[in-house]
C-alpha cells in the first residue's frame, strides 16, 4: 500500500481566502493510500519544504501531493525537496489549486469542492507514479545570435568576452540593424553612429566571434545544448576575401534605379551596393533583381572594374550546418506599414513621412546630407507637426494594442533637433498622452517645451490634407474642445513598431512561443523576462515587446547571462518523461515511428519472452535522447504498447476516473 | 438530437474535463488565473504534454464516467511545442467527433480550441462559453454508463 502526503498550501490568503484549505486536507485523509494530510501557510517556504521532509522521515511516506500554485511554478522546488528527504522526485504531483482554482472562483464553497476534486486526481495519479531518473546530455559550448542590431551585438560581445563562441546571423548584408539608422538618441542627443560603430568593430574583431550577414536560418533541429541549425548564406556575388571596400563598383554600376533600404527609400542606390558608409563588412552585394547582368546578360562593368577581381556572378547560395548550445533571438523591429491608414496621405503627400524617414533626412550621412528639405519641392519647411501614436494603442484591426515605447521619446528628440538647426521653423506636436518614465526622460520632453518652444497639442489627428503647396493637419483639440486644422510644410508620422516579419516564421522554427502581435513570448513575464519557455531559447531587445536603446542593452545582457549559465555547465540533465514501448505488446507495425517528430524510434530485431517462449519480433525502440515526451506514438499506437513515463495511459485515466 | 439525451430545462450539475498542452493552453490557464479571469468551476483541467498525447480513449472513459463535456485546448496551428503535435490531435479529434455523432451524441460535446501561453482572457472565454454550450445541451445520458461509476 502507498503512503501518500498531502500538502495543502494557504499561499497566505491566495488560496487560504477562497479554498477552505483545512477541508481540503481533511476530506483527502479517508482515501485510501493517504497517510499524512496538512494544510500550511506557505508551502514553498523553508518552513513549508521541512514540514514535507520531515513527514516523509517520520511517516515513511512513499508519494507526495502538494496542493499549490502551478506546477509550472513550483513543481521544481517541492521535487528538490523530497528528493533531498530521499524520495524520488518523480514521486511528487502538484494540484494546482491557485491558477486553476482560487484565483477563477469567487465562491468558498464551490471553489474548495473543486479544490479536492483537483487533490483527488493528484492522488489518483501519484499512486501510479513510478521513480524516473534523468539521463545527462551534453552542452554544445557555443551560441547562435539570431540578428545583428544593438541587442544581438550586445549578447554576441557578453557571451564572447565571457570565453565562448558566438556566431551572429544576420539577414541584411550588414550588422548594424535599427540604430545605425538612427541620427541621434535620445535622452543624451549623442549621435547613434558613434556609439554604435565601435560596437559594430568589436563584434567584428573579436576573436571569439563570427559574423554570418546576409544569412539566413534555415533550418533549427536538436534541443538545448544540442541545437543544430542551418544558416544560409545567401549569394553575395563578391568575394569578401578579395574585396576590399574601395567601392568603385558601386561608382560604376549603371542601374542605379533601386531604392536604398538603408535611406528608406529616400534615394536610389546602384544594384552593387554597400548600404552605408560604416557597413560592416565592408562589402558590396549585388542585388540581382537590380543587375543588368543578371537580368540581361550584358554588363559585367562592376568585375571590369573591379582592382581585387572580387566579383563572382557564378557564386551560389551557401549552406552551413553548425552545432549550438543555446540560441537567442534578438530579431528586432519594423515600423508598421502606413497604407492602411490612409487618412494620412501618406502613400501621396511626399511631404507626410515617418519618423524613420525623418532620422534619415537629418542624418549627415543620408541623403539630404542632414540638410531638411521637403521631399515635394527641396525647400525647407517653415512648420511641421509631429503626430504621435499613429497605429499605436489603436484598438481597431490595422493598428496595434499596444503602446510603442519609444515615440514620446524621439518625437521630443525631433523637435528638438529642428529647433536647434533652425529656430524659426515652427513645430508642433499632436499627442495622446506623453509618456516620459526613464531616467532623464522627463526632464529632456520638458526640455522641448521650455526651452525650444515646441508646442505640445493633446488631440487626436484624424486627417491630413493637401492645400496649394503645403499641407492641413485636422486635428482636435482636447484642451479647448475645438477643431483645428493647422497648416504645416511637412508632417512626420510617429508609426507604431512591430517585430520583424520572420519572427513568426523563427518561433515556427524553433518551437518558441510568440503572441498575437507577434512578439516572442517570455517564460515569465516577472520573473523570467529573458527566457523562452523552449528550453535553450533566449530573447534580447524588442523582439520580445517594445524598449528603447538602454533597456535593449540592457536585456542583451541579461540574455546573454543565462546563456553563460548555460553553456558553463558540461551536461544536462535530460527529461526521463519519454516514451517507452512494452516489448512483449509491441506488433512492430511501427505507426509509432511514422508519428515521432524527432525521429526518435526505430525498428529492431529483438528477442522477447512470449508466454516464457523466446521469440525473434520486430520491436519499436525509443532513443531516449532523441525523445522529447509528446506521446504522439502512445495514441497511434494499435496495441497500446507505447506509453508515455510520467504521463502514462493509466495515470492519465486515474485521473479522468477521480475527476468524473 | 434525441430527446433522452437532453434536459436543458432542468438545472443539472455540469462536469467538463479540459485537458490542455503544458506549453500553451496549461500555461494559458495558468494567465488566467494571474489575471483572475474567471469561469466556471465545473471545468477541471489535466495536463498534458501536448495535445496529441490525448488518447480517444480519455475523453470516451469521461464520456462514460457521466463528464457532459471534454475539451482539449492546444498552442495554435504552427505554435506546437514539439512542432506537429496539434495536427495529429486536431486530425483524431475530427475523427471521434464523427464517431461521436454516428453514436448519436452530440459532437459538440468534445471540442478542440487553440490557447497560447499569452491569451489568458481567450482561455477564459473559450471555457465560458464551452459551458454555455454543455448548459444548451443538457446532462449527457447517452453514454453515461452508470456502472463505471464506483
Ligand atoms: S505542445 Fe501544445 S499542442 Fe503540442
Amino acid at each position: 500500500m502507498q503512503k501518500i502526503g498531502v500538502f495543502v498550501c494557504w499561499c497566505g490568503s491566495n488560496i487560504a481566502a477562497t479554498v477552505d484549505v483545512a477541508r481540503v486536507a481533511e476530506s483527502v485523509k479517508s482515501i485510501p493510500g493517504v497517510a499524512f494530510a496538512a494544510d500550511y501557510r506557505y508551502m514553498c517556504s523553508e518552513g513549508g519544504q521541512e514540514l514535507m521532509q520531515k513527514a516523509i522521515k517520520d511517516y515513511g511516506l512513499s508519494r507526495v501531493v502538494v496542493c499549490s500554485c502551478s506546477p509550472r511554478m513550483h513543481e521544481a522546488t517541492f521535487r528538490k525537496a523530497a528528493q533531498a528527504a530521499g524520495l524520488n522526485p518523480y514521486l511528487v504531483e502538484i494540484a494546482n489549486i491557485r491558477e486553476h482554482c482560487s484565483w477563477v472562483h469567487k465562491d468558498k464553497e464551490v471553489a474548495t469542492a473543486k479544490a479536492i476534486a483537483l487533490a483527488k486526481a493528484a492522488i489518483a495519479k501519484v499512486k501510479l507514479n513510478t521513480p524516473l531518473v534523468s539521463g545527462e546530455s551534453a552542452v554544445v559550448k557555443r551560441a547562435l545570435v539570431i540578428g545583428g542590431g544593438i541587442a544581438g551585438l550586445q549578447t554576441a560581445l557578453d557571451i564572447a568576452e565571457a570565453g565562448y563562441k558566438v556566431d551572429i546571423v544576420e539577414k541584411t548584408p550588414s550588422i548594424g540593424g535599427k540604430m545605425s539608422q538612427l541620427d541621434k538618441t535620445f535622452p543624451t542627443l549623442d549621435c547613434s553612429a558613434c556609439i554604435l560603430t565601435p560596437k559594430m568593430v568589436e563584434a567584428a574583431t573579436h576573436e571569439n566571434i563570427t559574423i554570418y550577414t546576409y544569412s539566413e536560418i534555415e533550418k533549427v533541429s536538436g534541443y538545448v545544448g544540442q541545437f543544430e541549425a542551418v544558416i544560409r548564406k545567401k549569394a553575395r556575388s563578391v568575394s569578401v576575401d578579395r574585396c576590399s571596400g574601395c567601392g568603385i563598383c558601386s561608382e560604376k554600376c549603371p542601374s542605379k534605379k533601386a531604392k536604398s533600404e538603408f535611406d528608406q527609400g529616400l534615394r536610389n542606390r546602384s544594384a552593387i551596393y554597400i548600404p552605408f558608409a560604416q557597413a560592416i563588412p565592408n562589402v558590396p552585394v549585388i542585388d540581382r533583381e537590380n543587375c543588368l547582368k543578371f537580368q540581361t546578360g550584358k554588363c559585367g562593368i562592376c568585375a571590369k572594374v573591379c582592382p581585387a577581381g572580387a566579383i563572382e556572378y557564378e557564386q551560389e547560395d551557401e549552406l552551413v550546418t553548425q552545432k549550438y548550445g543555446a540560441i537567442v533571438l534578438a530579431t528586432g523591429f519594423e515600423p508598421i506599414d502606413m497604407a492602411k491608414f490612409g487618412e494620412f496621405n501618406y502613400e501621396y503627400c511626399p511631404d507626410v513621412i515617418t519618423s524613420l524617414e525623418f532620422e534619415r533626412l537629418t542624418n549627415a550621412a543620408g541623403p539630404t546630407q542632414g540638410h531638411l528639405v521637403r521631399l515635394s519641392d527641396g525647400k525647407k519647411p517653415k512648420s511641421i507637426v509631429f503626430v504621435s501614436c499613429v497605429g499605436s494603442r489603436d484598438t481597431t484591426e490595422r493598428g496595434k494594442t499596444y503602446c510603442s515605447k519609444i515615440c514620446c521619446m524621439y518625437n521630443a528628440k525631433h523637435a528638438m533637433l529642428v529647433k536647434e538647426k533652425y529656430p524659426d521653423i515652427d513645430v508642433q506636436v499632436f499627442y495622446i498622452d506623453v509618456r516620459t518614465p526613464g531616467k532623464s526622460f522627463d526632464e529632456f520632453y520638458r526640455r522641448a517645451v521650455e526651452e525650444y518652444g515646441v508646442q505640445y497639442t493633446k488631440g487626436m489627428v484624424g486627417k491630413i490634407t493637401e492645400e496649394g503647396d503645403h499641407l492641413l493637419v485636422h486635428a482636435s483639440d482636447v484642451a479647448s474642445g475645438a477643431q483645428l486644422s493647422v497648416p504645416a510644410d511637412m508632417v512626420v508620422l510617429a508609426t507604431a513598431i512591430k517585430p520583424a516579419a520572420d519572427a513568426r516564421k523563427l518561433a515556427t522554427m524553433l518551437t518558441a512561443s510568440i503572441d498575437t502581435n507577434d512578439f516572442f513570448t517570455e517564460a515569465h513575464p516577472k520573473l523570467r523576462p529573458v527566457e523562452s519557455p523552449t528550453a535553450g531559447i533566449f530573447l534580447s531587445g524588442v523582439c520580445q515587446g517594445p524598449k528603447d536603446i538602454p533597456e535593449t542593452v540592457a536585456q542583451a545582457g541579461a540574455a546573454a547571462v543565462k546563456v553563460l549559465g548555460l553553456l558553463s555547465k558540461d551536461k544536462l540533465l535530460t527529461n526521463p518523461c519519454v516514451a517507452t514501448c512494452n516489448e512483449q505488446t509491441c506488433s512492430g507495425c511501427l505507426a509509432c515511428e511514422k508519428v515521432c517528430p524527432y525521429g526518435a524510434i526505430s525498428a529492431e530485431y529483438k528477442l522477447v519472452n512470449v508466454k516464457g517462449l523466446k521469440e525473434r519480433r520486430l520491436i519499436a525502440q525509443v532513443n531516449e535522447a532523441l525523445c522529447q515526451g509528446c506521446g504522439a506514438c502512445t495514441v497511434a499506437c494499435p496495441s497500446g504498447a507505447m506509453d508515455l513515463k510520467g504521463f502514462s495511459n493509466k495515470q492519465i485515466m486515474a485521473e479522468v476516473d477521480a475527476i468524473c | 438530437m434525441l430527446a433522452a439525451q437532453s434536459t436543458p430545462d432542468k438545472e443539472f450539475e455540469q462536469l467538463i474535463v479540459a485537458f490542455c498542452c503544458n506549453w500553451c493552453s496549461y500555461a494559458g490557464a495558468d494567465l488566467a488565473g494571474t489575471a483572475r479571469r474567471s469561469y466556471p468551476a465545473n471545468i477541471k483541467i489535466i495536463r498534458v504534454p501536448c495535445s496529441c498525447r490525448v488518447n480517444p480513449t480519455f475523453i470516451l472513459r469521461a464520456f462514460l464516467r457521466g463528464a457532459d463535456g471534454v475539451i482539449i485546448a492546444g498552442c495554435h496551428p504552427g505554435d506546437c511545442h514539439y512542432t506537429s503535435g496539434n495536427y495529429f490531435a486536431r486530425r483524431r479529434m475530427t475523427l471521434l467527433m464523427s464517431m461521436l455523432s454516428f453514436l448519436g451524441v452530440d459532437k459538440a460535446r468534445l471540442r478542440v480550441e487553440w490557447v497560447s501561453a499569452a491569451e489568458g482572457n481567450k482561455f477564459a472565454e473559450v471555457m465560458t462559453s464551452f459551458a454555455e454550450t454543455i448548459k444548451a445541451l443538457g446532462e449527457n445520458v447517452k453514454l453515461r454508463d452508470l456502472r463505471c461509476k464506483k
